[in-house]
Order: structure tokens, then C-alpha cells, then sequence
């Protein structure tokens, strides 16, 4: 037995570690990042929560704004603390709340540090997309450089780029061009370089100058033609931090630094709901795993049945749920279903799945489907008739035209297809972001920087934010802005927003 | 693995970003507060309290779409009676609103209407208070500067020892022994250790023997100047060194005039009552060492403390020289002008004894204006307030107030009016003190 009752302690920590570890490794066959683990105590916890789950981030009111969000909302009981929370770094950070009972500590240690763990170092999404081993130095990099501007330069003024650049940072990804790794340890070395050039080469006296005997701005100005600027370009804060004419150096950095941020969690919520099904899944097999060789007690289990299902209900349209799935509950319920399929299939499961059902390797597909998929082609390829029948789903047409909301598929035979695709679109990014490109920029003439943005009829950008974004581009930009919205199908305009 | 406690790491990380929201959302804030506290009862400003500030100040605008036509799809978790083909009534919220493919946003794009704030009485108070500020104040504290305040200056090489600065006394001690080139205490003890190894051995050869002569020596040498050179030398003492310097009297005194006479009604002192109440708070704040003397009058004029001043009932005529009578003697006696900081406040509703209104000039002009610093006089009028002449009392502050710039006069009718009073009263820069 490796420990009775709810207290935990370090020691204990330590044991379970070793069994679930062994676990892991000999059972599931995971393949994880070195662990760290991390206790905290649930104000700290707030704390992670305001940054995004990272341990690091540069000062910024909008953090301070998140924080005191979640700080109301637990003081007055709306809001539960999560009982960890991991961060796709290496080594992989687990933060632990104290309040947790023992076997919750175990069951999170199984959950982040083995589930999300093995997640975060196999899947193709994150493996091609982010680089965990430098993603601290990064964050420390970030933080110290933003506090020196805001030495430099002033708080006002750096808060003006960040509130500019965090309101484009949706706009700030790449989202096409497949494997390109952020290279974040050479980022930061050639910033250092330049900042160390920068000032080197400073001196007072330059400041003197009067203005305007000044070399007109750079090459760019004396007529770059168009093609070399990369147009059309779908990441607004990459264009703006190689183009704009009017950002001083060190404001470019800052475009960067908020960009390749944005740039490493672009692909955490695109694999939200297969991370939380398999991590939930790992801790759960784990956690019986540790019951069935008697290294937890019965009132232990009963502890993590009671937690797990709290955590994977899904509740009813009608009761609050939908129409975004409870992540758990859907990513768990199809990891245990294709486990099921894998050892015993019905009838249906070998039409729907003649690759994997019946091989009995559950493990192995589990492997597969982890490392292979996205959320979106996840659930185009597993989402089982018999998970659409558990949770009964049903699609409705929304059309705006009409005054009632049609049923047009529900769990069964005629539907199966229906519903699988529509959830798997509810997943996909492609269909989700925006499509908004930067398709002009007269440096020559009137320096206005045109936008397009392909959306089909009723599926305009909400105007009121739109304008206010539009302004953040503008500071940013220096120049007039126009913001075109086309018929994708038609090149039809649908509406303009213009900034002088 | 590794496990770690973080739990002794410093807490509050997001001090900072609160107090930058704070910043931020100021002029909201503001507003919020003050509203806080218009509604609230004003005794209890400054007590904790809760803010809720509208999102759109402090809201982060993106480029999101929001369906507003056309056809979408979307599935939903717990059928229980549908079949194919079942209408549906549209779930209140409208258009666009609600169950938002990806963006889920309503159409003002936050999700959130408004931010609540928990301010502590520090925070509340700078934001209620913000851009009020006490009349000449800076002023009057150069003119008077009364009491002495020691503060750091320097160091000095003699002072008693409970002054010394050993950081600096052992940094000289040490660059003396340095520059005098003091042997280190180790050297002597590694000499010693090598006479020691050589007499232990025995017989000594030649040149064994004119080592450990040399090494006498050597020790010797070592030991005087190790007693010549002392370790520390009183050239190497420091102490601090402290010098008076004047400090701006930071007292001050608030003289809170009340007519209670028959013709000021229970809502008129009610409205006296919260303007004195505000004043408290606000003066408490500025001033480390406040006093605050309450007096009321009718036909004669008592101090009373608080308690009394703000519960008591008590009728009568109004005589207001007696008042201010009390106020020049308690002044007088108790706070010499040239140590105190005087503010008076009085509120009344401008009845008084036509025959009082000499005496009253003549304490004002003579006595009182000369020493206070403010003298704020809020005249509280109910109802029909338009169609009433100039009040005697108003009539003769006016005349004097247009050659004193410390009185300041204000009429109040209801309770909206005394915060916007009050500010106006005490506004920074406020330019035009008295009368409309």
C-alpha cells in the first residue's frame, strides 16, 4: 500500500511517482519529457492561471485584468481551482495544488505528468509546431526584455505596442506553411546581439540631430516593388514587424516577442479535446492499474471513480451543456471507445472500423491516433456510432430566415456521417480563424495597407471589435488602414472598414 | 523527476498587474467609486469595498466573426425526444446571440458586462479623493515651520558608538591593513607550524638549522608587525551622521460649525451632517495628526463631541457670532495658528439675528479669516430654493468673502449635491473660491 488516508507528503509523492512511472512505462508505454513537479498553493494557482499556465510572462495589465476575473470568481465559489495544471515545456512542469488529497496527487501526477506529458512530446501538431526545451528561456527572455523597454522607454509606451499587438495576435501565426520550428534560443541570442550592437553604437549626441535632414527612412521607401514585401501576407504582426514604416527597433522586438508566443500555443487548442481525452484516459487506466495490484486502498478508487466523473460529465443541451463539448468527457469517451473496438468489437464497429477493430492492440492504436491526429480529423475518424448514441447527439440548422430551429440529424443510422462531420468541423481551425490577409502596402504613395478579409455572407466580423482593432493595426502601422470584407465564393465586397 | 515546493516563493505576482489595471481603468474606477459612494452611507466610505466597473474600458478587441445570416449547423449533446424533421422554437437571445460557432461571442464581443473590483480603503479613498486637494495648503507649512526632524547625512568620523557604520569602518580597516601590507593572522600560524615540525626534529642539519633561524626571525618579524598594525584603528572608524533638518508641520485642526436652531430641519442637518462626514475622511487622510473640533450652535454655542454633534437633537434661535465666538477662543487657547493648520466648515441656513450680523463681519474680518485657511461655509437650502432671497448670513459673507479669498461659499439642496460641493470646494486649482 503506498499510503492510506487523504494526507500526502512528500515521501508519498515520491513512491507513487515510482509506481505509476513504472506503470507508464511498462504498460502503457509512454514516452514523456522529464518531469518536474511543482507544489503550489491554490493562490499561486491563480497566479499560473493568469498567465496562460506559463511560470514566466512579461508584465501587462491584461494579465492583471484575467487575474482579478478568476480571483472573483473563486472567492465567491463560481469557480473551482484546477487540481493541476501542465506546461508543454522540457522538462514538463506539473504544478500541484496542496489541497489535494493524496490520491488526487497521484491521479494528477498520472493525468499531466504522463498523460498531457506523452501528448505534448508525440503528437505531430506539437511536435512540429513548438520546441519545448527552450520555451522557458524564452518566457525569462520575453519578461526581462519588455521590463527593459518599459525602463527605456516608459510604460505607456510599451504598453501601446503590447495592447496593439496582443489585439492582432490571432493574426500573428502562421498557419500554413507546415513544419518550421521556432528556433526560440537563436531568437533570443540575436536579440542580445542587436541589443548589444544598439548600444554600442549609441550615442547621445544623434538625438541632437534636428529631424528632418534625416535619410528618408530606410530602403523600403525609395520603392521596394511589391513581390518583395510578400503580399498577400496572412500574418498581420509578421508584416508589421518587417514593414511598418514608423515602429522604432525595439518595438519590433515586442511584435515578435507577442508573436512567437502566440506562435507556440497555436496549436494547444487545436488538440484540446485528444489532450484532456488522453491524459484523462492514461490517469484513469493508471489509477486501477494501482487498485488491482493493491497499491491503493478501496476507498482510494472510490475517490478517483468519484473525481473522474465529475470531470467527464457532459451535460444535456437543456442543461447548460453544448454546443461546445465538455473536452473530457468527449476526448475520454472516445479513447476508451477505441480501446473497446480494438479488443471487442460488435458488428457495426467492423464496418465502421475495419482498420482497427478487433487487432487487440488498444495500446498500440491509442499510440497512433495520439501522435497522428488533430482534434478536427480526430473526430472525423474516430467518432463512433456508438459514442454519438451515448451522448445522443442531434445537429440543428440554424437559419436565420426561418423563425424555428430544424432537427436535421439525430443518432442514427441516417445521421452518423451528418453529426461526425459537423462536430469535426466544429474543430477545425481552417474553418474557425478568420481569413484576413494584408493584400496591399503603397510604401511609394499613400502608405495606406489594405486587408482582405474572405468570409462568406452573414459570417461578417463583428463591427464594433473590428473597429477598435483596426485602430490598434493603425498605431502600429502609422498609416491609413482599409479593411475589405469579400464574398469568398463571389469577390463580391460585403463591407468596409476604412482608418485615416 | 524532481519534485519541488514552490509553496514559500513569493506570493503576489500580480500586484503589479492589478495596480496597472487599476491605472488603466482609473477614470472608470473613479466614476464607480464615487457612485459607491453616493449611495451608499457615507460614514461607511472607505471601508473595503467592491467596484464593478462596465467591461468595454478594460476590453481587448479582436478580429472575430459573428453569424448575423444565413444557414449553420451545429450538434448538441442529450437528445432525448427529437426525431428528424422537429421544428424547434429559437431560444430567447436573438440574433447572432448565444450558440456562436467557434467565437461564441454575443454582439458586443466580450462575454463579460462588467469587472468588480475589491479596493482596500487605501485604493478607495485615492480614487474618491483623487483630484481634490486642500487649499493652500503647501503654503502655509513653509511659512510655518515648527519642529526639527533628524535625517541621515553623510558619515563623520567621531559620534558615539551606538552611530557606528561598521560596513564602512571595516571597508577603511581592511584597505589600510592592505596598504600597510599587515601579514595575514594564517601566515604567522604556517610559521609557527614549520619552527614547530623543525624542533620537533633533532639533530638538525646545517641547513635545517639556518631555516629555523630564519624562520625566527621571520616570526619575529611577522608578530610585531602584527601587534604595530592594528586590525581595526580608530582612523577607520565611521559613524553616521545625523543633522536636523525643519519639518512642515503636518497638524491640523477642522472646525465643524453646525446651526441646530428650529429653522434648520432634521433632512437640512442630515445633509450638514454628510458634508462634515466627507470632510473627516477626506482631511483624515491628508493629515497625520488631525484634530477635529465639532461645535454647535443655536442661540448660545457649546463643543460637543462627536457622538453628540452628529446624534443630538437640540432646538433654538440662531445666534451665529456665538459660534464663532467659541471657535476664536478654542482656537486661541488650544491651537496657536502658527503651529496648526485651521479649517472651518460651517453649515447653516443662513437664518441669523439681523442685529447678530455686525458682531458676525467683525469676528470674521478681525478674528477669524486672519488665522484659518479655509473657511468653507456651505449654506443648505430645501425647496424653493429659487424663490428665496439671499439668506442675511449669505448677504454678509459675500461682501467679505469678495476681499478673502479663504472663504469659500456653497448652497446645497439636496444630498446629490454635496459630493459635487465638496469637490468643487476643493478642486485643485480652483480658481474662483467664493460666491456664485
Amino acid at each position: 500500500m503506498l499510503y492510506s488516508g487523504t494526507d500526502w507528503s512528500f515521501p508519498i509523492l515520491r513512491d507513487c511517482y515510482g509506481e505509476i512511472d513504472r506503470i507508464a512505462s511498462e504498460e502503457l508505454k509512454l514516452d514523456t519529457y522529464p518531469n518536474r513537479i511543482e507544489i503550489i498553493t491554490s493562490e499561486q494557482m491563480l497566479d499560473v492561471y493568469t498567465s496562460h499556465g506559463m511560470p514566466i510572462s512579461y508584465p501587462h495589465w491584461s494579465a492583471g485584468k484575467r487575474f482579478v476575473s478568476h480571483e472573483n470568481a473563486y472567492k465567491r465559489g463560481l469557480m473551482g481551482l484546477a487540481y493541476e495544471v501542465v506546461i508543454n515545456s522540457s522538462p514538463c512542469i506539473s504544478y500541484l495544488m496542496e489541497e489535494n488529497s493524496a490520491t488526487m496527487q497521484a491521479l494528477v501526477i498520472a493525468h499531466a505528468a504522463f498523460g498531457h506529458n506523452h501528448f505534448f512530446k508525440n503528437n505531430r501538431l506539437f511536435r512540429e509546431w513548438t520546441d519545448s526545451t527552450q520555451i522557458l528561456d524564452y518566457l525569462e527572455f520575453a519578461r526581462g526584455y519588455v521590463a527593459r523597454c518599459e525602463e527605456r522607454y516608459g510604460v505607456k509606451a510599451v504598453e501601446r505596442i503590447l495592447d496593439a499587438a496582443h489585439a492582432l495576435q490571432n493574426q500573428g501565426v502562421d498557419r500554413h506553411t507546415g513544419s518550421k520550428r521556432l528556433d526560440l534560443r537563436q531568437e533570443q541570442e540575436r536579440a542580445r546581439e542587436r541589443r548589444a550592437y544598439e548600444d554600442e553604437q549609441f550615442n547621445d549626441l544623434w538625438r541632437t540631430l534636428p529631424e528632418g535632414q534625416k535619410p528618408a527612412n530606410g530602403k523600403t521607401e525609395s520603392g521596394e516593388p511589391l513581390a518583395t514585401l510578400g503580399l498577400p501576407e496572412e500574418n498581420i504582426l509578421y508584416f508589421l514587424e518587417k514593414n511598418a514604416p514608423r515602429l522604432a527597433n525595439w518595438e519590433r522586438e515586442i511584435i515578435r516577442i507577442v508573436r512567437l508566443i502566440a506562435q507556440y500555443f497555436y496549436p494547444q487548442p487545436q488538440a484540446k479535446l485528444m489532450n484532456e481525452g488522453c491524459a484523462t484516459w492514461v490517469h484513469n487506466f493508471i489509477m486501477h492499474r494501482l487498485h488491482d495490484k493493491k497499491l491503493i486502498d478501496d476507498s482510494a478508487i472510490l475517490e478517483v471513480i468519484h473525481s473522474t466523473s465529475n470531470v467527464i460529465t457532459q451535460r444535456g443541451f437543456d442543461e447548460g451543456g453544448g454546443p461546445n463539448f465538455n473536452p473530457y468527457a468527449l476526448g475520454f469517451a472516445m479513447m476508451t471507445d477505441i480501446a473497446r473496438v480494438c479488443t471487442d468489437p460488435t458488428a457495426e464497429d467492423r464496418l465502421w472500423f475495419p482498420d482497427h477493430a478487433g487487432n487487440h492492440d488498444p495500446i498500440g492504436t491509442l499510440h497512433h491516433a495520439w501522435a497522428e491526429y488533430r482534434d478536427e480529423s480526430f473526430v472525423q475518424q474516430f467518432l463512433s456510432p456508438k459514442v454519438i448514441r451515448d451522448f445522443r447527439l442531434f445537429r440543428l440548422e440554424d437559419d436565420l430566415s426561418q423563425p424555428y430551429l430544424l432537427v436535421d440529424a439525430i443518432h442514427d443510422d441516417a445521421g452518423y456521417r451528418e453529426i461526425r462531420r459537423s462536430v469535426a468541423a466544429s474543430y477545425d481551425p481552417g474553418l474557425l480563424a478568420e481569413e484576413i490577409e494584408i493584400v496591399g502596402a503603397d510604401l511609394t504613395g499613400d502608405r495606406i495597407l489594405r486587408l482582405e478579409h474572405r468570409t462568406r455572407p452573414g459570417k461578417l466580423l463583428q463591427p464594433t471589435d473590428a473597429r477598435l482593432t483596426l485602430e490598434h493595426l493603425g498605431a502600429l502601422w502609422g498609416y491609413g488602414v482599409i479593411l475589405k470584407e469579400v464574398d469568398s465564393q463571389t469577390g463580391a465586397e460585403l463591407g468596409s472598414y476604412a482608418l485615416a | 523527476m524532481e519534485i519541488i515546493d514552490r509553496r514559500p516563493n513569493p506570493h503576489g505576482k500580480n500586484t503589479e498587474n492589478r495596480q496597472r489595471v487599476l491605472t488603466r481603468a482609473r477614470q472608470a474606477i473613479q466614476t464607480a467609486v464615487r457612485d459607491a459612494a453616493a449611495q451608499g452611507r457615507i460614514r461607511e466610505i472607505g471601508q473595503d469595498s467592491a467596484v464593478s466597473i462596465p467591461a468595454d474600458v478594460l476590453h481587448e478587441p479582436s478580429f472575430h466573426r459573428h453569424f448575423n445570416a444565413g444557414t449553420r449547423h451545429f450538434v448538441l449533446p442529450g437528445n432525448k425526444e427529437f426525431v428528424k424533421g422537429d421544428r424547434l422554437r429559437r431560444p430567447p437571445g436573438g440574433e447572432g446571440e448565444g450558440a456562436g460557432e467557434g467565437s461564441g461571442a454575443g454582439d458586443q464581443g466580450g462575454g463579460e458586462d462588467s469587472y468588480r473590483f475589491v479596493l482596500s480603503r487605501e485604493e478607495f479613498l485615492d480614487l474618491f479623493f483623487d483630484d481634490l486637494e486642500l487649499p493652500d495648503l503647501i503654503k502655509r507649512e513653509v511659512a510655518s515651520i515648527t519642529s526639527l526632524a533628524t535625517s541621515r547625512s553623510g558619515l563623520t568620523s567621531d559620534g558615539s558608538p551606538s552611530q557606528i557604520d561598521l560596513g564602512r569602518t571595516m571597508r577603511r580597516s581592511m584597505g589600510r591593513r592592505i596598504g600597510l601590507k599587515r601579514p595575514k593572522p594564517q601566515e604567522l600560524i604556517a610559521v609557527e607550524a614549520e619552527i614547530d615540525a623543525l624542533e620537533e626534529q633533532r639533530p638538525l642539519t646545517d641547513t635545517q638549522f639556518l631555516r629555523l633561524q630564519e624562520l625566527r626571525d621571520e616570526r619575529t618579524l611577522l608578530r610585531q608587525r602584527l601587534a604595530r598594525i592594528p586590525w581595526v584603528d580608530p582612523v577607520d572608524l565611521r559613524y553616521r551622521r545625523f543633522t536636523p533638518v525643519p519639518k512642515p508641520t503636518t497638524q491640523a485642526v477642522i472646525f465643524c460649525i453646525m446651526d441646530v436652531s428650529g429653522s434648520m430641519t432634521e433632512k437640512m442637518k442630515e445633509l450638514g451632517k454628510q458634508f462634515f462626514m466627507l470632510l473627516h475622511v477626506f482631511l483624515e487622510k491628508r493629515y497625520e495628526k488631525l484634530e477635529i473640533v465639532f461645535i454647535r450652535h443655536a442661540e448660545t454655542a457649546e463643543e460637543v463631541d462627536e457622538d453628540v454633534f452628529f446624534t443630538d437633537p437640540r432646538t433654538g434661535g440662531t445666534v451665529v457670532s456665538t459660534a464663532l465666538d467659541l471657535m476664536h477662543d478654542v482656537q486661541r487657547d488650544r491651537f496657536p495658528a502658527d503651529k496648526w493648520n485651521i479649517y472651518a466648515a460651517q453649515i447653516s441656513d443662513g437664518d441669523n439675528i439681523s442685529s447678530d450680523m455686525i458682531k458676525v463681519k467683525h469676528l470674521m474680518t478681525e478674528a477669524i479669516l486672519p488665522v484659518v485657511q479655509y473657511f468653507a461655509y456651505v449654506e443648505v437650502s430645501l425647496g424653493g430654493a429659487l424663490l428665496r432671497s439671499e439668506t442675511d448670513l449669505w448677504r454678509g459673507y459675500k461682501i467679505i468673502a469678495d476681499s478673502a479669498p479663504q472663504l469659500a461659499m456653497r448652497q446645497v439642496q439636496d444630498r446629490r449635491d454635496i459630493f459635487p460641493v465638496f469637490r468643487d470646494l476643493f478642486a485643485r486649482r480652483a480658481t474662483e473660491r467664493a460666491g456664485e
